[in-house]
């Protein structure tokens, strides 16, 4: 029951966002944004719901990424500095070679460079538990973004512009319908592959493990488990799909701001957080599901509660969490557990224990 | 090394610090309080101290003496306390610290998109008129508002720790925050206690925002920062040391002002915000060479 | 016979508190030890310090001629000493069969973390879990089992991780008297077939009478008598120090 229902899902995700685009072509920044979603609320899940290790640092990725990316993009043609400091006057111009490597390129330094990052910071920062944790994340997700504002290379406070769509005889490249489409799709892309990675994550002995010391990290290291190389690993997974998802982000959006864009702490910081416990943390379609509700839900507050969404914003957390801890999935699960290939059996419950002596 | 080489500014930075810094430990000391009485991080903290600032600042846009606004802003922050807690924070508080964490952070959102909207994002300061001395030659200005919030902040403090310890409703605190099981069977109202508490720390948080607003600036989204100093400090003194709350926040003010000389205003939050991870992983690595971890 | 494990002027002092002073023991491979005292006698805390949850103020602890004070708590089970916990630790969201199947050895090899689950497990794990008499319940939430049946899990989950010494801390507390003898007979099997070591501490005095080979007595920190059961019964110090204790 639960592969059949798990098979549609993901067929009908891969054909929506394969033509949502064409059908919806207004809407191509926020159908990138909503693949992007996807991804930090699946990969904060990894901490967040699956470790039990609630992170407000993710962030610092996804910022690092976008920097790094559009670095990595700009500085293949040009001088970096150069670029900064002009200021979005845009006198440069990629050409079509130059883009095509730059971008792969940036995209590919944007995972492993954070990844690489998280790998020593984990070191550091994942011996502490609970809310320590989590207060120190946001420690981190913060002062990134504040120290940010003073790296002049990358343009300060006043942030940096990303290199435009490559242009052929005057006009945009034409490669799968233009510069937003093909980003759209690049973002859609990442969010498969990081689904299709986690599944498999989830399914090895990894997932186990994370789950296990969610549960009683005290117990885990009592049967010989080195947590801290799961808790490290996992954070560098994380570190990595975000970091792309980052210098993706960066190119849809066309500017890259240090507190507001990249190192957005106070808005997709606590978005990934709010979407992954909406949509039920620790499983694998909650994130996905929450990503998609509040996405939807956040465009509707848009349009409607202009001047009020952040308002907004802090009631919905209020509201969730309060009420809806669990999320979508945990209602289900409560409610239609045969979904879950779970089976309530009274008859375990009330068996009495049997110790035959015969053995 | 400028340190050194400059006795008045090491002088000055101490002076402004501690005076800041008596500001730091009285949000501190509620924080703990919620911390210790009800197992709560109360994130909104800082928004607390901003929203006390913006009404002290109302009562002097309205042509009155900023130090009258003082208890309007410990009233005020005291009675909304008390409602969100009988409204929200009730809900969350024997549930897992994270989610009332994301709850009060949630709060404080709203509490900040609403200064925003009804105060806007410029910068505010309610003026006192309270004039400087100067020491040394000049060497030293004393603004006086910071003496007085220097002051305020300490008599503050004195007095609602001699409440905690004088009357019935501090000492049904102090009982239900050692064991509120056992103060339930003798009869204290723990409901009643853990919403008064909320009250108290939000009615402190005020008074601390009245003295802000007076001696430094408000913006509707500088509450952060002082969330994360009470956190700060309340983790180093630990949570029932009240002269190490009191001492740190000293400490932490005075340390916050030579950084800011060394490294400039404009990293003073960055500052903070890696200071706090400094700690924990300094902390952390310190427990795990007993192989132990912070609780 | 050699020793499995070798305890040397051990001492843990928790500030002011000698919880463990100047304790030495030896247990042989392959047999059944008690370890008795009164409450407070220092008993888990000897446990702890062996099994690295604390580190030691002084003396040696060796498993297997290995030195194993100076290792952290993960680096021990590998080497095949486990221990099980007073107040029972388990992974309480997870299936009974999930916290079994976690608790199997394996190499320390970095790319294993990603391996999938093999289908044997399965198997391992519901035979193990039928000795323990969990077989029913092997599919409920760890988290929804009595005290005494998670007393049997953690037995259950030890038991998955190959262990060459088993610790167990008071495994019959909490459970129904009518199956103690049930998992007296356990013990028994488990040390006679797979030749697992056991240390047990206990207070139920008819269990370690029927149980263990050798006694060790702990009082106030120290250790106070040790020998064989029939010696330890009759011993006068050990008689005081629990009709003395408070």
């Amino acid at each position: 029951m639960k592969d059949k229902k798990e098979f549609t899902a993901i067929i009908a995700i891969i054909i929506a966002g394969i033509f949502l685009p064409s059908l919806m072509p207004v809407y191509r920044v926020q159908l990138s944004e909503l693949w992007i979603f996807m991804v930090f609320a699946s990969t904060w899940n990894i901490q967040g719901g699956k470790m039990g290790y609630n992170t407000f640092g993710n962030i610092l990725f996804f910022g690092l990424g976008m920097y790094i990316c559009a670095s990595t993009q700009i500085s293949y043609a040009f001088d970096l500095a150069e670029w900064t400091a002009a200021g979005g006057v845009k006198t440069f111009v990629h050409t079509v070679k130059q883009y095509f490597i730059g971008l792969p390129l940036g995209l590919l330094l944007a995972g492993i460079i954070p990844a690489l990052i998280a790998g020593f910071l984990g070191s550091l920062i994942l011996g502490l538990r609970g809310h320590y944790f989590a207060i120190g994340t946001l420690g981190i997700g913060i002062a990134a973004g504040e120290f940010a504002t003073s790296v002049s290379i990358w343009g300060g406070g006043q942030g940096m512009t990303v290199p435009v769509w490559p242009k052929v005889d005057g006009q945009d490249l034409e490669i799968l319908g233009g510069g937003m489409n093909f980003f759209y799709y690049l973002s859609f892309v990442l969010f498969i592959i990081t689904f299709f990675v986690l599944r498999w994550l989830f399914s090895t002995r990894f997932g186990l493990i994370l789950t296990a010391i969610r549960d009683n990290e005290d117990k885990a290291e009592a049967m010989g488990v080195p947590t801290m190389r799961y808790k490290v690993s996992g954070w560098v997974v994380s570190a990595f799909f975000m970091g792309i998802a980052g210098g993706i982000y960066g190119n849809i959006n066309g500017y890259i701001e240090p507190t507001e864009v990249a190192f957005a702490g106070a808005t997709f910081g606590v978005y990934m957080v709010l979407m992954t416990i909406l949509g039920g943390k620790g499983t694998l379609w909650g994130p996905i599901i929450g990503a998609l509700i509040f996405q939807v839900f956040k465009e509707f507050f848009w349009t409607f509660f202009l001047g009020w969404q952040l308002v907004a914003l802090g009631f919905l957390i209020v509201i969730i969490v309060t009420f809806f801890p669990e999320g979508i999935m945990g209602w289900l699960r409560n409610n239609k557990p045969e979904w879950f290939g779970e089976v309530i059996d009274h008859k375990a419950r009330l068996a009495q224990v049997k110790i035959n002596t015969d053995d | 090394m400028i340190l050194i080489q400059a006795p008045f500014l090491n002088l000055q930075a101490l002076l402004d610090g501690l005076m800041v810094g008596s500001i730091f430990a009285l949000v501190a000391y509620g924080m703990a309080l919620v911390w210790g009485v009800m197992n709560i991080i109360n994130v909104a903290q800082g928004e607390y101290v901003i929203l006390g600032g913006y009404i002290t600042f109302a009562v002097y846009k309205l042509g009155i003496h900023p130090i009258y606004g003082m208890p309007f802003s410990f009233l005020f922050l005291f009675i909304l306390g008390y409602i969100l807690y009988r409204i929200i924070v009730f809900r969350v508080v024997d549930k897992d610290m994270f989610i009332s964490i994301l709850a009060t952070f949630g709060i404080s959102i709203m509490i900040q998109q609403f200064m925003n909207m009804i105060f806007g994002s410029q910068v505010e300061t309610a003026l006192t008129g309270f004039g400087t001395i100067f020491l040394f030659d000049h060497n030293i200005t004393l603004a006086l508002v910071k003496v007085f919030s220097f002051v305020v902040s300490i008599i503050g403090a004195i007095a609602v720790i001699y409440f905690m310890k004088i009357s019935k409703l501090g000492r049904a605190i102090r009982a239900t925050a050692q064991n509120a099981r056992a103060a339930r069977i003798l009869g204290v109202d723990t409901e009643k206690v853990y919403a008064y508490t909320y009250a108290i720390n939000a009615g402190l948080c005020g008074l601390a925002g009245s003295l802000v607003a007076m001696t430094y600036t408000l913006h509707p989204y500088i509450g952060l920062p002082y969330t994360v100093r009470s956190f700060m400090i309340v983790i180093i003194a630990g949570l029932g040391n009240i002269p190490g709350v009191l001492a740190s926040g000293l400490g932490l003010g005075a340390l916050e002002e030579f950084s800011a000389y060394l490294i400039g205003q404009e990293f003073r939050i960055g500052f903070i915000f890696s200071l706090l991870v400094i700690i924990l992983v300094y902390r952390s690595k310190k427990l795990a060479k007993k192989r132990e971890y912070l609780k | 016979m050699t020793n499995i494990l070798e305890v040397k002027n051990v001492s843990k002092f928790f500030g002011g508190v000698r919880a463990n002073e100047d304790i030495s023991l030896s247990i042989k491979q392959g047999s059944i030890v008690a370890l008795i005292g009164p409450n407070g006698s220092g008993k888990t805390t000897l446990f702890n310090s062996i099994v690295g949850t604390h580190p030691i103020d002084t003396g040696s602890i060796k498993f297997e001629g290995k030195e194993l004070s100076k290792m952290l708590v993960h680096e021990i089970p590998p080497l095949g000493l486990l221990r099980t916990f007073q107040q029972t630790k388990i992974y309480g969201q997870m299936s009974c069969m999930m916290n079994m199947k976690i608790s199997k050895k394996v190499s320390n090899n970095y790319f294993k973390m990603f391996d999938t689950l093999p289908k044997e497990l399965d198997d391992e794990a519901e035979l193990i879990l039928s000795f323990v008499g969990l077989y029913e319940k092997r599919n409920l939430r760890a988290g929804e089992l009595s005290f005494g049946q998670q007393k049997l899990l953690e037995l259950a989950m030890a038991l998955m991780n190959e262990p060459k010494m088993l610790m167990l801390d008071e495994p019959t507390a909490g459970i129904n008297p009518t199956l103690i003898n049930g998992i007296i007979n356990r013990l028994i099997k488990i040390n006679e077939k797979y030749n697992i070591t056991l240390f047990v501490i206990e207070h139920n005095m008819r269990v370690v009478m029927n149980l263990a080979e050798h006694i060790f007595c702990m009082a106030h920190g120290k250790m106070l008598a040790d020998g064989k059961p029939e010696e330890i019964k009759n011993d006068k110090r050990v008689i005081d120090a629990y009709l003395g204790a408070h």
